[in-house]
């Protein structure tokens, strides 16, 4: 009876015998690395998709060619500097700053400081060409009562 | 017959078009009435024929008529009906149709709605808006004519692309064009009133309830395309900064700037200028961006097929239109008046600050968008502009308009202390300032980025509770009345506001609690396996294989436990449409108010396994709740009293100075 | 001088009408290849007719020569190869095959259906050299030169206007020096 019993319990580990998932990473550590870069270089065969989205067999090649690299122990910036060899600054997502992208990743603070001054410098040349209406006593007095009315329509908006 | 009837449909449409372009704008200009009434029954006659049109197009399509060039491209007999209706749509041809649709719907709202517009004012217009539907129309008719026939007949079409078989498909886009189109009403408000030199307060009054609703649908358009990606895309990202988004985005920037500045030309008279130049600007930006999408000079994903013809046509008609605007602007801008005067600190000024803020940011991206397009021009190579650049630059620009929106509504018009708006400010800022420091370590991680974010959600969202209490003790301080009754007094124009301010703390929330928050696991998964990913547990049950109505599938079936209870069951697929050999992932997701559970099959694997992705997404839902928030606040403006009241603006002055002045506002 | 200011709109937007008019007659998704006036990356890899045999870089010195990246499974390909039969007929210039990310077998029946152009072809079954190489798409022409310098990159198919416009010309000119 008793190994009738013992096989019983064999069974039972059995039934819940379903594993852990194991990752589709061999090192999810370096995969992580991995996707962070890819999400910052661009899928060269798709219609604007980056190397960490893409499906297409270009990009798995890449991001194939990537890993080895990284676990070769490469950096991101040599890695990056290996694909812009081959591919230009195309594959960069995030726009190398060059000369020629000056205006590009400092023209909106240009821009922000330009619109800032430009207000300040408008606002003082208005306020000096406006003219305020001054109220006569009877009008002044009209205001007020105005004001003391109670009109939930104009609640001072 | 059905689509010949629906061509013929386009061409009186357009004919109408031109009576409705001509008559009543040279009748406003000499003031006779009867040209000027020409423009209201013209705009409704011509949505008569355009519907016609569109009608004959979706006919053909539900009812597979494929020898229709459009059809047999685009749809095919095993689609079900609601995505044969929607592919009416789903080209190029068939959205300018949709395009064409909605601006005749708004021609006619306006035709409908504006009784109380001086009849000038009204004929110019419909008469610029029937300009904008000319262009259109005869964009359909001359290179995109959705009714071509194709001969001899296809025995079946080439289906609806797979990612568009969806819901989403039958929403977004309807949507997103009502918003999009809709700024046209708001540029044509501003062409009249430039036209007829009539620049004042109760022109913005005017134009305001139909800047704001166009706003409202744009707002919704672009939150359900988001919402859409995210579910339909396999991977849960929800935004791409890419080029066609960016172009929807565009707007959307513009025309939150533009109905502040309204509200500062309707209260105050002031920035009437600039508020003429957004209208003009946000509607270009919508304009740009159809051509962007349908041109090929810009690549992506969601771009329509290309044609060099299309792209120059549109370029022509961009060039006219947007050439024309801004050219009567520089004519007759000089000779607007200025509104009241303010101070440097003051509502008018924070609302200036506020667009300058959105302008800044809409001009950065059409920078990156367009950037990639500048050096090539110029022979100075190709690069690429992506979610880095974008995300870099929008963030530093709107944290600060962000953070103005806390303040503006406690500031007074025309004049404000500092220090008092820092009185009443001070236990708004005290409990952001404390969420932000105390929050994101709850909740396990610290940055500055989630701290930023949840600052800055926490104080809009205070302010405004605060702002709220503050006008009730006011108004109770001088008529005593219940706490209820003063909320029930409080315009709706201003709860508009609070809810629309109140959306987008709620979409802040949303954006930094996931950035900051998910989970992701790829595994191997085969049946009977379990994978652990944020507090849940997910274990896959089984895979078998089901049949579509134009497709096969594997269909997963994951079962998700809490701490032993069960939570949900998903049942990701991953599909193989037959028509056009593409596969397609359906992802599947639990949603809940304070996180998303999300799962989607990846690949086969040799031995009977998937690949599985499982993402843990913490209040991934409140990015779109907040959007729709946005929306409704728009929503819940528009219907404010003094839209309602019949009697008060029958006669249309032009207000000056004095006048306004004296009116209590 | 005032409303100069308000001209500023107008003005804005005619140059970028003129960059989106040049846009139209320029392709956005063509990656030009950084690589040329470089020198033509290392290579040695096993030749078609012949695994045992390998070829390398430094064989194909002091000669200007075409390296054509195809593939049995390439639909553009079709398209350009009888282009690039006749060229192999005309004998101005070799032609060197880069059997990129295909199966041997089926790239020999391809040859043996189509018309063999090559000198000849290498096998590069992972694509690695083709990535050396900035490929992206196939098919892909080099033109390199005596001194194993890339002198131009063609994208897509080579067309008998590619060939006498831009090819042909260049080949004449670095056959010279």
């Amino acid at each position: 009876m008793r190994w009738l019993f013992a096989l019983m319990l064999c069974w039972l580990p059995a039934l819940g015998c379903a594993k852990e998932a194991p990752p589709v990473a061999d090192d999810p550590v370096l995969e992580q690395r991995l996707m962070r870069l890819a999400k910052e270089l661009r899928c060269l065969v798709c219609q604007n998709e980056s190397l960490a989205d893409s499906h297409a067999e270009l990009a798995t090649d890449l991001r194939d060619q990537i890993r080895d690299q990284m676990r070769a122990g490469r950096s991101d910036e040599q890695i990056k500097s290996w694909l812009t060899q081959r591919y230009g600054d195309f594959v960069l997502y995030r726009t190398p700053v060059k000369a020629t992208t000056a205006m590009l990743w400092f023209g909106p603070f240009a821009l922000l400081l330009a619109g800032l001054a430009g207000l300040v410098f408008y606002l003082r040349r208005r306020r000096a060409r406006v003219s305020e209406p001054r109220l006569t006593p009877e009008e002044r007095t009209r205001a007020r009562a105005l004001l003391q009315e109670p009109d939930p329509d104009a609640a001072g908006r | 017959m059905i689509p010949e009837l629906g061509h013929f449909a386009l061409i009186v449409a357009l004919c109408i078009a031109g009576v409705q372009a001509v008559l009543p704008l040279i009748g406003a200009q000499r003031g006779d009435a009867t040209w000027m009434a020409l423009a209201r029954p013209a705009a409704q006659g011509q949505l008569v024929f355009v519907v016609i049109a569109f009608a004959c197009l979706a006919w053909s399509f539900v009812a597979n008529d494929f020898s229709v060039l459009n059809v047999a491209s685009n749809s095919n007999s095993l689609l079900p009906l609601r995505y044969r209706f929607a592919a009416t749509w789903g080209s190029h041809e068939g959205s300018l149709l949709l395009w064409v649709l909605m601006l005749n719907l708004w021609m006619t709202a306006v035709s409908v709605f504006s009784r109380r517009l001086p009849s000038e004012m009204v004929a110019r217009i419909l008469s610029v808006m029937a300009m904008i539907s000319i262009g259109f129309l005869l964009f359909l008719l001359f290179t995109s004519n959705p009714f071509e026939r194709l001969l001899p007949a296809a025995a079946d079409g080439r289906d609806l692309n797979p990612l568009l078989q969806d819901p989403g498909m039958v929403i977004h886009p309807p949507m997103l064009y009502m918003g999009y189109v809709g700024f046209s009403v708001a540029f044509a408000f501003a062409i009249a009133a430039l036209i007829g030199g009539q620049l004042d307060a109760t022109w913005a009054r005017w134009s305001r309830p139909w800047t704001t609703m166009a706003w409202a649908f744009l707002t919704v358009g672009i939150a359900m395309g988001s919402g859409w990606a995210y579910y339909v895309l396999g991977w849960g990202g929800w935004w791409f900064w890419d080029p066609v988004e960016n172009a929807s985005f565009m707007p959307w920037l513009v025309g939150t700037a533009l109905v502040h500045s309204l509200a500062v030309s309707e209260k105050r008279g002031g920035f009437k200028i600039w508020t003429v130049l957004l209208a003009i600007i946000a509607f270009s930006l919508s304009l740009l961006g159809t051509f962007l999408v349908r041109s090929g000079v810009l690549t992506s994903v969601h771009a329509f097929a290309t044609d060099p013809k299309r792209g120059i046509f549109i370029l022509a008609f961009l060039a006219l239109v947007i050439g024309a605007a801004l050219a009567l602007f520089a004519w007759r801008a000089p000779k607007v008046g200025l509104g009241g005067a303010f101070a440097l600190i003051s509502r008018e000024s924070a609302l200036l600050v506020n667009n300058v803020l959105l302008f800044v940011a809409a001009a950065a991206v059409l920078l990156g968008t367009l950037y990639p397009l500048f050096l090539d021009a110029l022979g100075l190579g190709k690069i690429s502009v992506g979610p880095p650049y974008f995300e870099s630059v929008f963030v530093p620009l709107m944290a600060p308009a962000v953070f103005l929106m806390g303040i503006a509504p406690f500031a007074r018009w025309k004049q404000d202390q500092p220090l008092d708006l820092a009185r009443r400010l001070k236990w708004a800022l005290a409990v952001a300032i404390a969420s932000a420091l105390l929050l994101p370590f709850t909740l396990g991680l610290w940055t500055p980025l989630l701290a930023l974010g949840i600052l800055l959600a926490v104080w809009v969202a205070v302010a405004g509770v605060v702002n709220v209490r503050e006008r009730v003790l006011q108004l109770r301080a001088s008529t005593s009345v219940p706490v209820s009754t003063a909320l029930r007094r409080l315009p709706r124009g201003y709860w508009g506001m609070l809810v629309a301010h109140f959306g987008v703390a709620v979409f802040i929330v949303g954006v930094t609690l996931v950035r900051g928050y998910e989970v992701e696991k790829d595994v191997r998964m085969g049946p009977g396996d379990t994978v652990a990913v944020g507090g849940y547990q997910f274990r896959l049950d089984g895979l078998k294989r089901i049949q579509g109505p134009n497709y096969d599938a594997t269909r997963g079936v994951i079962s998700v436990t809490r701490d032993e209870r069960p939570v949900a069951t998903l049942h990701p697929e991953k599909r193989f449409f037959t028509v056009q050999q593409m596969p397609m992932t359906e992802a599947a997701i639990d949603t809940g108010l304070t996180r998303d559970l999300y799962v989607s099959l990846g690949e086969p694997l040799q031995d009977g396994a998937w690949v599985v992705r499982v993402y843990y997404k913490p209040f991934v839902t409140w990015i779109w709740g907040g959007a729709f928030l946005m929306a409704l606040g728009g929503i819940i403006a528009v219907t404010d009293r003094r839209y309602r009241l019949a009697r008060r603006d029958a006669i249309a002055p032009t207000t000056n100075a004095p006048t306004a002045v004296a009116q209590v506002a | 001088m005032k409303s100069l200011r308000f001209i500023l709109p107008l003005l804005v937007f005619v140059v970028l009408l003129m960059f989106l008019w040049v846009g139209l007659s320029l392709n956005p998704r063509e990656v030009p290849s950084p690589l040329v006036g470089k020198p033509a990356p290392a290579f040695q890899l096993a030749r078609l007719d012949d695994p045992a045999k390998t070829l390398a870089d430094k064989d194909l010195r002091g000669q200007v020569w075409l390296l054509n990246v195809w593939a049995s499974w390439c639909v553009s390909c079709m398209e350009e190869h009888p282009v690039l039969v006749e060229l192999s007929k005309q004998g101005v210039v070799p032609v060197y095959g880069l059997n990129y990310k295909d199966q041997p077998a089926a790239a020999q029946q391809w040859l043996a259906r189509n018309g063999d152009p090559y000198t000849l072809s290498m096998v590069d079954p992972d694509g690695k050299v083709g990535i050396d190489y900035g490929v992206y798409g196939v098919p892909e022409t080099y033109v390199i030169d005596k001194a194993g310098v890339i002198r131009y990159k063609q994208i897509g198919p080579v067309t008998p206007k590619v060939l006498s416009e831009h090819i042909l010309p260049l080949v004449k000119r670095l056959q010279a020096s």
